[in-house]
């Protein structure tokens, strides 16, 4: 059993942190979550520069061939200093359906291109019943002359108006198994009848409703087989679920260290706030936090990793994350007192982002089911 | 990152897992004493028991094997807790201070003649040993402790009062922490002794648990006569070697695979229990409270875990075991009263009853998890640990 990170992971972090700290500025994250678009074309090309987008794609792709396990120490630092952008979408979302469903021409056209930054990819899997469940998936996709016709509503689609291509989760039969009949659709983004609107959130992340208006599609676009996406679509989510743990917990991580900081330098009743035990124990229950939401969701992502059952694990990691990082941003929020109450400080970034991270992909009540279920209840 | 366990620590486990299903009594599983909950004759047979598992070698599985110890590796010694725990075998609170804290005490700081008198008794399951460092004036704040220790020739004489001594009307020795230099700055006037219990002087007078057991105890030492070499270690040095002492293997792993044990019975009673014609197992509360267990304790395992595989890269956790040790307290209260709302009127009977469920486990539950959380640091001390150790606040 080795908790810890490999020699190679150690410097990835670093040089991550390194990096981010010096070309993602929290001045540069505050102009994009006010931006419109919502990512920087640089700061995207320089992180493709660096591998970032291809590290968990086989080097015949164009990719670094590093797993996946990687790719979540690299979301951990993404999480601590707030990486505004379509890269979840496009990387993990995106990217990993093509690599788990695509065909060999899919493949060899698509990775590298995200690998190399050219493309930004989004997933339209949610709509307006907001489920992450099989049964939600009513946009409907029509056979019609060797094509498909896909029309339906999307909502909660992350990075859609600045995606080259959409992958769309449609049905394409109606069977008494919702799981059955879900067939996944690559879409070019500027196709006719694709409708982007841009919704305001609490994150300032780039949501949005995408409408699919009769929408003719190859069948070549077709990821995975007809009928058959669900199954992929399973599998990415639980990459996915950890995936976001793993932002969670650099997020808080970053929480606790702003918070920690602020009570050593910050004075009343002449001595630091941080000497109170009030302070001291906020803060020693958000390292707990901290710490907990790390080594859970460590063991959930290395059993993905591995291609271990790993439902149980991952739901256990969301549930507890989501919670936990909403309860680390609620105590610095209260440690920091008025001055995280203002747009100036840094704080508010975070607490967005916690209660973004605790919803998606499902919330602590939705993995609880998950969870339940997974005990036979 | 790998979270697997080698072949060899998985066939270790199977031999501890197998050894505890022929060798726990059957007597002991009838009478199913929960931790404070020791009798007579429970504490008879965890005694024999102990020897049973000394001469595995289990009992002393850190110690240098010239002082009749294992030697064993630290996800070994994971693996024992945790079946040891899981399995609810015959051990109590005094067995592990004596094995967790004391003997690598002695190991650490004892003479060699210390080493070879009492690690090997402890080893082979002959000895015992109570704590005495609570005093009724020194609690959290322990280094206030006022029994005194005087050099006298070449004995010690001991005068004070100790309280919450766990097991001290059973216990072989008592290792006792008791101030040797009143004028010294208080952290620097503490040193550790070995007293044998049968030491003329001693009083030892009962106090009775929540679960009304006699389970600590008031201590009196009323001019009680040591020999010299029974100090351990440094005199006046006591202090930093109780505070080593206490970050030893303080993963919190028992109590996190005690309270699995007790998740995987309220599952299965959710599931063949049936209320108003459905399944328990179909309430969404009843199903949403036992998934937040599963949860939380896989979250506290997890956090043990961390501490043996720190120790096993040659890492010092301390503040890491407070977290640990805060989290599965609050863990295993919030277990016990999960249990509550899930069994109902049920789960306030005791065992005597022909209506109890799960041999009243919640009920007692109830009861003895609040120890956890004060017993050995409070939660708010843990809590100073992790906060001054851990982040680096500020005392003052």
């Amino acid at each position: 059993m080795d908790l810890g990170l490999s020699e190679e992971q150690e410097m990835l972090r670093k040089s991550a942190r390194d990096f981010l700290q010096k070309e993602c500025p929290k001045r540069l994250v505050r102009q994009l979550d006010e931006s419109d678009e919502g990512y920087s074309a640089e700061l995207w090309h320089k992180m493709a520069g660096l591998g970032w987008m291809g590290l968990a794609f086989p080097e015949e792709y164009g990719g670094s061939g590093r797993n996946f396990l990687d790719l979540v120490i690299l979301l951990e630092e993404m999480g601590y200093n707030i990486v505004p952008g379509p890269f979840f979408s496009t990387v993990v979302l995106g990217g990993l359906s093509v690599l788990a469903g695509g065909s060999e021409e899919q493949k060899s056209e698509f990775l590298p291109k995200i690998a190399s930054g050219e493309i930004i990819l989004s997933v339209a899997l949610t709509e307006p019943t907001a489920g992450y469940d099989a049964a939600s998936i009513k946009t409907k996709a029509i056979a019609r002359n060797g094509k498909y016709v896909i029309k339906g509503t999307k909502l909660f689609v992350f990075d859609a108006h600045v995606a080259d291509y959409i992958l769309c989760v449609a049905r394409t039969k109606q069977a008494k198994n919702p799981e059955e009949g879900i067939t996944l659709f690559l879409v070019n983004a500027k196709s006719p009848g694709v409708k982007c609107t841009l919704l305001k959130t609490l994150a300032r992340d780039k949501q949005c409703e995408v409408v699919f208006d009769d929408v003719t599609v190859s069948a070549n676009s077709i990821v995975g087989r007809r009928d058959a996406g669900w199954p992929i679509v399973k599998n990415v989510l639980r990459r996915a679920t950890v995936a976001k743990c793993a932002e969670m917990v650099g997020g808080a991580q970053a929480v606790l260290d702003m918070a920690v900081s602020y009570a050593k330098e910050r004075v009343q009743f002449g001595r630091p706030i941080g000497s109170f035990q009030a302070i001291q124990h906020y803060c020693a229950n958000m390292a707990t936090d901290v710490s907990g939401s790390r080594f859970i969701t460590y063991k959930a992502a290395w059993k993905v990793s591995e291609n271990l059952p790993a439902d149980l694990d991952v739901a256990i990691a969301k549930a507890w994350s989501s919670e936990a990082y909403g309860r680390v941003t609620l105590s610095a929020h209260q440690i920091l007192g008025a001055i995280g109450f203002t747009m100036d400080h840094d704080m508010h970034l975070y607490y967005r982002r916690a209660k973004a991270a605790a919803i998606v992909f499902g919330d602590a009540d939705f993995q609880c089911a998950t969870v339940a279920r997974e005990l036979g209840l | 990152m790998d979270f697997k366990f080698t072949e060899d620590e998985e066939k270790f486990r199977r031999e501890v897992r197998q050894w505890l299903e022929q060798e726990i009594p059957q007597r002991w599983i009838e009478l199913d004493p929960g931790i404070w909950e020791e009798t007579e004759e429970s504490w008879a047979l965890a005694r024999e028991f102990q020897r049973k598992l000394g001469r595995k070698g289990w009992l002393a599985p850190s110690c240098p094997k010239e002082y009749g110890g294992l030697e064993l590796s630290h996800m070994k010694r994971l693996i024992l807790a945790e079946e040891l725990a899981y399995s609810r075998a015959p051990l109590s609170i005094e067995v592990e201070v004596t094995v967790n804290w004391v003997t690598p005490s002695i190991v650490l700081f004892g003479t060699e003649e210390q080493k070879k008198n009492y690690v090997g008794s402890v080893a082979k399951g002959d000895i015992i040993f109570c704590l005495g460092y609570s005093e009724p004036n020194a609690g959290s704040d322990l280094a206030s402790l006022q029994t005194r220790g005087v050099e006298v020739g070449e004995e010690y004489v001991i005068n004070g009062q100790k309280t919450w001594c766990s097991y001290g009307h059973l216990a072989d020795y008592c290792w006792l922490a008791a101030r040797t230099d009143p004028d010294a700055p208080r952290h620097e006037g503490i040193s550790i002794f070995i007293v044998d219990m049968k030491t003329p002087g001693i009083t030892v007078r009962p106090l009775i648990n929540v679960l009304n057991r006699h389970s600590f105890n008031e201590v009196f030492f009323d001019d009680v006569h040591i020999p010299k070499e029974n100090l351990v270690g440094q005199k006046n040095k006591g202090w930093y070697q109780l505070v080593i002492a206490l970050d030893f293997e303080r993963s919190s792993i028992g109590y996190a695979a005690a309270n699995q044990r007790t998740i995987e019975e309220l599952i299965k009673y959710a599931k063949e229990t049936t209320r108003n014609g459905e399944p328990l197992a179909k309430d969404p509360l009843v199903r949403n409270d036992l998934a937040q267990l599963v949860v939380e304790n896989e979250v506290a395992r997890m956090m043990a875990y961390r501490i043996a595989w720190m120790f096993s890269k040659g890492l010092h956790p301390s503040y890491e075991s407070s977290m640990s040790m805060v989290f599965i307290s609050e863990v295993m209260r919030r277990t016990a009263n999960a249990g509550m709302r899930i069994l109902g009127h049920y789960g306030e009977l005791d065992r005597d009853s022909k209506w109890a469920v799960m041999n009243a486990r919640i009920m007692r539950m109830c009861l003895s998890s609040l120890s956890i959380g004060v017993g050995g640091g409070s939660n708010e001390i843990q809590r100073n640990i992790i906060a001054i150790r851990g982040l680096g606040l500020p005392r003052k």
